[in-house]
């Protein structure tokens, strides 16, 4: 038994479970439960009505049912909404009330929250399961009036930002997962950057799933206000269970004029074991408001996690002269599926976006990029480049691309280009004879492949996703 | 709706002579359009193309029954300066057929039902194609024989038509080592009908077919053509589409490259004005190994125009050394100009070389600043650049009779 557990650890290291006591909602979904999550973060009235409006809107919607990869139904009834370490009750000031065997979790994850013991210098906010335990550099970034916490606190703290943007990018009148996180989302971060400033660190949030049957529904709003910069990162992990799991997170960014947001994940939640068992289903909804002038955002993504990765970072590029930009690496072996992609809806003039996705499948699994890109009538002289690779490993996974591409205007620019194929022989034969072995060789050449991609992403996620493209394909030659 | 069909059901049963076999299998496919109507925005493959609010905002009074009076053929209707075959429709009846030029006992065309040919599980539009249509016709081309002159299949409809909806089908079979050459020549002369053409082939081991069609007459029809083509192995299947007259039309072409070594080719043009709304929709099936495919799409979209082009290369775990390719270009010339296009790859095998483009913009500028600094005022200048644009479609065609004559048609300059 232990030994098995070994074993499947060096699979997925960040397989284990934390035994901590934990407060959770009562089973299921409906209004008392929405009611209890609200009670207990004590939120304003304002919000318990928004969530509740989300709800009833909710039990009319239908789960979308166009995807590539399918899934069991998913009974809603049979999942925690909420769920709390029990020193949650209140939330500590400080680290030293920090329950121990969270700040050994976080260890353990490679995520120290001690701030002295940082040398690189990233502001971290960790969520596990339903809430924030942690914000990170706090004081630091207080100084240059940059707001970075839990998007609890802010509700407390900052209610008019939070009002006037929560869900002006994702309405509750949005898709059924998107609604399903508005009407019981518990926790997530919240950034405002005010005008002119530029974030002198990269801001973090690390995600856990700890308890079992939990659903995590966490949001996070980001407002980068007139000329200013932020560079946001996020990364997951979820201990190894048999059961699949839930996630439907919904990410809100608004760049106002001249504003620059990059946001980059590395999504490494438990795939689900060889043989498919298992693993985390997630739906996320991210969306970003190029709402003002020269407005830019970009999104990088790196996906080796996951049973089900079901995800659109999207941009809406409605500011005049706002560019979009999405670079995106997805790897799927074993039975993981993935349906991603991106869409860029051009409604500005001069505006620009960029698309770069590499798709990677091994093993038994299946791979879709599915990407949107719409320039309207009005969106003069707007341009659209696109390019999507996949490469494929044996013949018993899937490579699909489905790009839906919609030109309007007369003045502006689509190019879209794809290519399926495998890892040329003659590549590996040249790095076989300077004397790698075949797995170096595959892990190499991937890297190569995915070079454009990983260069986007800021220094020390680099290294690590780098990494983590050699890990997840571990097993798929030969 | 219902009623109509069903009455008109009854009364193109009555005139024909089906068996009783015949009429239930009929009636299925009946009940089975009447169960799913006509495709809607909301079906996928009809996203860009809504055929059901056509058919609403264009038709009113849609029916079925057509009597079928004869008709004459006017000679002037055939295609100058090109010795041909012919096989002439008109309101949906075949008029006239005429293989002058080929053996009778190696080329032959028979009238009978024939069950398996039968087209299942496609679409409402196949399927109200199998339930209405009154005569069924097998081409059929005997072993190791080449057609010698390309055949011209006429299609017309004039103003003695009694009805709004034609269904009109064709079954060829090319037998092994055969070859045929057709072209589909569209002559509208009625108004706001509703014409639902579905063609089925069969090419055994090292067939050659080539399948032109050709829409250049100004119309108000609205038109969906349906091609399934089976290729055995080394066969070979080139397509072309000219996409111009009808106001409303889309041709969908599904190619099953079921043998080794066989492949198939579709290039189309798109070159519309005035309101026209058209698709092409193309599904590359790779069955097995080192099958191979291209398709080249070319669209010019003048003032209330859009076109869409949707392309699937499916390629099956066992199809290994698969080689497809796809490509689709649009010049959008007006600001009420659409494109859409959705190229898409479905592929579960490794050993592949797979890609599609697609580009979609204005005239380039530079381009047209080089020609006017040489002298030609813009719209020469314009009409030279979309004639060197179309042109590359023309060039793929490997039959130069045929090429002159759509160039001609056309007016492309080389």
């Amino acid at each position: 038994m232990r030994d098995k557990q070994v074993q499947d650890l060096k699979e997925y290291k960040y397989g284990f479970s934390t035994e901590i006591d934990t407060v959770k909602a009562p089973k299921g979904l409906n209004e008392d439960v929405i009611k209890f999550i609200s009670n207990i973060k004590k939120e304003p009235k304002w919000l318990l009505e928004w969530r509740l409006k989300a709800y009833n809107r909710l039990k009319v919607l239908k789960e979308p049912d166009w995807q590539k990869p399918k899934y069991p139904k998913i009974d809603y009834q049979d999942l925690y909404y909420y769920s709390a370490p029990k020193s949650f009750k209140e939330k500590p000031k400080n680290l030293d009330e920090l329950d121990p065997k969270l700040l050994e979790t976080y260890k353990k994850l490679g995520i120290p929250l001690q701030e002295q013991k940082r040398l690189n210098g990233i502001a971290v906010d960790a969520v596990f399961d339903s809430v924030s335990v942690a914000t990170t550099f706090k004081d630091t970034l207080t100084k240059q009036g940059i707001i970075f916490c839990s998007i609890s606190e802010a509700i407390q703290k900052h209610p008019d930002l939070v009002k006037k943007y929560l869900g002006s990018v994702i309405p509750i009148t949005d898709h059924y997962f998107a609604t399903l996180n508005s009407a019981v989302f518990t926790d997530g971060s919240f950034v405002y950057v005010p005008p002119g400033v530029r974030c002198p660190m990269e801001l973090s949030t690390y995600f856990r799933i700890n308890a079992s049957d939990t659903g995590q529904f966490e949001r996070t709003l980001i407002i980068a206000d007139k000329g200013s910069y932020v560079s946001y990162l996020e990364g997951c992990t979820a201990p190894m269970r048999d059961e699949n799991q839930l996630h439907a997170a919904n990410v809100e960014l608004v760049a106002l004029d001249d504003a620059e947001i990059k946001y980059s994940t590395v999504q490494n939640w438990y795939p689900g074991d060889k043989d498919g068992k298992g693993g985390i289903y997630n739906f996320v909804t991210k969306r970003g408001l190029c709402q003002g002038k020269n407005s830019k955002i970009s999104w990088t993504q790196v996906e080796t996690g996951s049973a089900i990765t079901w995800k659109y970072p999207s941009c809406i590029l409605k500011g005049d002269n706002s560019i979009g930009e999405f670079y995106s690496i997805a790897i799927t072996n074993n039975h993981q599926k993935a349906d991603t992609g991106t869409k860029m809806i051009h409604i500005g003039k001069n505006t620009k976006s960029k698309i770069i996705s590499k798709g990677i499948s091994a093993g038994y699994s299946d791979m879709t990029y599915r990407g949107l890109v719409d320039i309207s009538k009005n969106a003069k002289n707007s341009s659209n480049y696109t390019q999507c690779d996949s490469l494929l490993m044996g013949n018993k996974c899937g490579a699909h691309t489905v790009p839906y591409i919609k030109n309007k205007n007369s003045e502006s620019n689509i190019a879209h280009e794809a290519t399926t194929s495998k890892i040329s022989e003659d590549q590996l034969h040249y790095c076989q004879q300077r004397g790698l072995n075949s797995e170096d060789a595959v892990g190499l050449i991937v890297n190569g492949f995915c070079k454009e991609v990983l260069q986007q992403l800021p220094m020390e996620f680099a290294v690590e996703a780098q990494k983590l493209v050699g890990i997840s394909l571990e097993g798929s030659v030969g | 709706m219902e009623k109509q069909l069903r009455t008109d059901f009854k009364k193109i049963i009555e005139s024909s002579n089906f068996s009783e076999k015949e009429i239930i299998k009929k009636e299925k496919y009946l009940n089975k359009f009447i169960q799913n109507g006509f495709p809607g925005k909301k079906n996928e493959d009809w996203k860009f193309l809504d055929l059901n609010q056509a058919i609403k905002s264009n038709i009113e009074n849609l029916d079925y029954f057509n009597e079928n009076l004869p008709n004459e053929v006017d000679p002037k209707i055939y295609v100058d300066g090109l010795e041909h075959n012919k096989i002439v429709f008109i309101n949906g009846r075949i008029e006239k057929i005429d293989f002058k030029y080929e053996e009778n006992d190696k080329f032959e065309i028979k009238d009978q039902f024939d069950n398996e040919s039968l087209l299942n599980d496609i679409n409402s539009l196949v399927d109200l194609n199998s339930a209405l249509t009154s005569k069924y016709y097998k081409i059929q081309v005997k072993e190791h024989y080449t057609v010698k002159k390309p055949v011209i299949i006429y299609i017309l409809t004039n103003s003695k038509i009694s009805s709004k909806n034609i269904n009109i089908r064709l079954d060829f079979d090319l037998k092994s080592n055969s070859s045929l050459k057709i072209i589909d020549y569209s002559i509208d002369k009625s108004e706001s009908n509703f014409v639902n053409i579905v063609y089925n082939f069969n090419l055994a081991k090292d067939a050659i077919l080539k399948n032109y069609k050709l829409d250049k007459k100004e119309n108000n029809n609205i038109k969906y053509s349906y091609n399934n083509i089976n290729l055995d192995t080394n066969s070979v299947a080139e397509n072309f589409i000219l996409s111009l007259g009808s106001s409303f039309i889309k041709n969908e072409i599904n190619c099953n490259l079921i043998g080794k070594y066989s492949s198939a080719f579709v290039n189309g043009i798109f070159n519309l004005d005035n309101n026209k709304n058209h698709e092409i929709r193309t599904s590359i099936n790779h069955l097995n190994e080192n099958t191979k495919s291209y398709q080249l799409i070319k669209s010019v979209l003048g003032e209330n125009t859009k076109s869409a082009y949707q392309g699937k290369i499916f390629v099956k775990s066992n199809a290994q050394k698969t080689d497809g390719y796809q490509l689709s270009k649009a010049i959008l010339l007006s600001d009420n100009s659409e494109f859409n296009a959705k190229p898409e790859l479905e592929i579960y095998a490794d050993d592949v070389k797979c890609s599609h483009g697609s580009a979609s913009g204005s005239l380039n500028h530079d381009s047209i600043f080089y020609l006017m600094s040489r002298g030609l005022n813009y719209k020469e200048a314009k009409k030279l650049l979309i004639n060197g644009f179309l042109l590359d479609v023309v060039e793929k065609i490997t039959d130069n009779e045929i090429k002159n004559l759509i160039k001609n048609i056309m007016g492309l300059k080389e």
